[in-house]
């Protein structure tokens, strides 16, 4: 018991960003349109790209001898990119036609 | 120590970023812009994160070679995809990409295992001193810190069931994949899951129970060789996790896809955030957690436009819709 209360103490911070952030996440968008449901859930899928930093993170540090560890990591800054710049862009898009139906209107 | 500060200020923006650009996202007026705003903090992360990253002894990253070509190849071909494909097929197009993350949290997960498994855990040269002077090295071996393998079970587990999952959803939308489902699925999917739960704990325990043991001789002794079995069971657990991401949306309408989508892209959320309790990394955690929560409630929101609940959309898999909760 005592090392979970030692765990908490010593990650308090985190834990506090996290039960923050699940209020923030929720508040931030609770009044969206239905318009706007598939554009904001694109646009989080871009946002979760985020994951491309701990690849870049695991790539740079990968000895230069360990083939297994290269390989991998280079998958995964390749499949990060395609996550944030695909995501950014086909939000975009999506909004960009957005635009343009209104305007017709 | 700059690098480090400059870089703690460009991960504080970024996450800053995240939460307007969502707020602004939410908003028709100002969605478009929204967008920028959180891809301009992205921007601005990775590229901090490449050049003022230093690690715990203050080591700047290397291998800049394979990252930057990483960052070409996915930038390139991930521009072409999205602005070539068909306005129709936007919904699968997102499904495809956030796969595409799960599968980087899965795989990021993977290495940092492997690196565990591979150096027979963390071993630590302690110096010890005798007045002064360096009388022998001892190399300590210190199992891993549970908190930290359940931070990588966690990102592999729901990264994997996101990427098999997202795959099929995107197969499914460009009708290349059928709905499938056979009697007792519900079972064999319930198997499925706690057969990779019960994989991961057990490796765990097993993994951090490892008896610490120091070595005066620095004879190299391996302290109790688990052999290459962490590592076996460890991609037993990835490919469990693929079959049942598989089966998880095998058995969902087309219809109902993009609110699994929706359920999917939560899921990678709550994998990045499992990258930043790894790193300590506040922008990963920060942003994870935001998608997280807010994709959440935006598959509640999108079952609700459909007049239909999350229970009913799942109801070829089960009570799946608290998991990034838990999981986080």
């Amino acid at each position: 018991m005592e090392s979970v209360f030692n765990w908490i103490a010593i990650n308090q911070q985190m834990i506090y960003i996290v039960i923050l952030m699940v209020f923030v996440g929720i508040e931030v968008i609770g009044r969206v349109p239905s318009v706007l449901h598939t554009p904001l859930m694109s646009g989080a899928n871009a946002i979760h790209g985020v994951v491309i930093i701990g690849a870049i993170i695991v790539m740079g540090k990968a000895e230069s001898d360990n083939y297994v560890a290269l390989i991998l990591g280079f998958l995964a800054v390749v499949l990060g990119t395609l996550n944030v710049v695909g995501g950014f862009v086909v939000t975009d898009r999506m909004l960009e036609m957005f635009k343009n139906k209104k305007a017709q209107k | 120590m700059l690098e480090i500060n400059i870089l703690t200020l460009i991960y504080l923006i970024a996450s800053v970023t995240f939460i307007i650009g969502l707020k602004m996202l939410s908003h028709p007026a100002s969605a478009r812009k929204g967008n920028l705003v959180a891809a301009f903090g992205m921007g601005l992360a990775i590229v901090g994160t490449i050049f003022l990253y230093r690690d715990d002894e203050g080591n700047k990253l290397h291998n800049y070679g394979w990252i930057f070509g990483g960052l070409l190849i996915g930038g390139i071909v991930g521009t072409l995809a999205a602005k070539k494909v068909k306005m129709t097929a936007m919904p699968e197009m997102v499904s495809l990409f956030n796969g595409m993350g799960g599968a980087c949290a899965a795989l990021i997960s993977m290495i940092e295992f492997g690196h565990f498994a591979k150096m027979g855990y963390l071993d630590k040269i302690v110096q010890s001193y005798e007045a002064g002077e360096v009388i022998q090295d001892a190399v300590l071996t210190r199992p891993v810190p549970i908190e930290t393998l359940l931070t990588i079970f966690a990102g592999l587990v729901i990264g994997t069931v996101s990427f098999a999952g997202s795959m099929i959803a995107w197969g499914k939308l460009n009708g290349k994949i059928k709905d499938f489902s056979f009697k007792g699925q519900h079972i064999f999917n319930l198997v499925m899951l706690t057969a990779v739960l019960a994989l991961s704990a057990y490796l765990i325990v097993v993994v951090a129970t490892v008896e610490p043991r120091p070595d005066p001789n620095l004879d190299n002794v391996v302290p109790k060789d688990l052999g290459s079995m962490p590592l076996v069971l460890f991609y037993a657990t990835f490919g469990l996790a693929m079959i049942y991401g598989i089966m998880f949306v095998m058995p969902i309408g087309g219809a109902d896809m993009p609110v699994v989508i929706s359920l999917l892209n939560s899921f990678t959320g709550v994998a990045a955030a499992c990258g930043g309790f790894l790193y300590d990394n506040n922008v990963m955690l920060t942003g994870g957690i935001l998608v997280g929560a807010a994709g959440t409630l935006l598959t509640i929101l999108m079952c609700k436009a459909m007049n239909r609940s999350l229970k009913n959309v799942l109801i070829g898999s089960f009570g799946n819709s608290n998991k990034p909760a838990s999981g986080g």
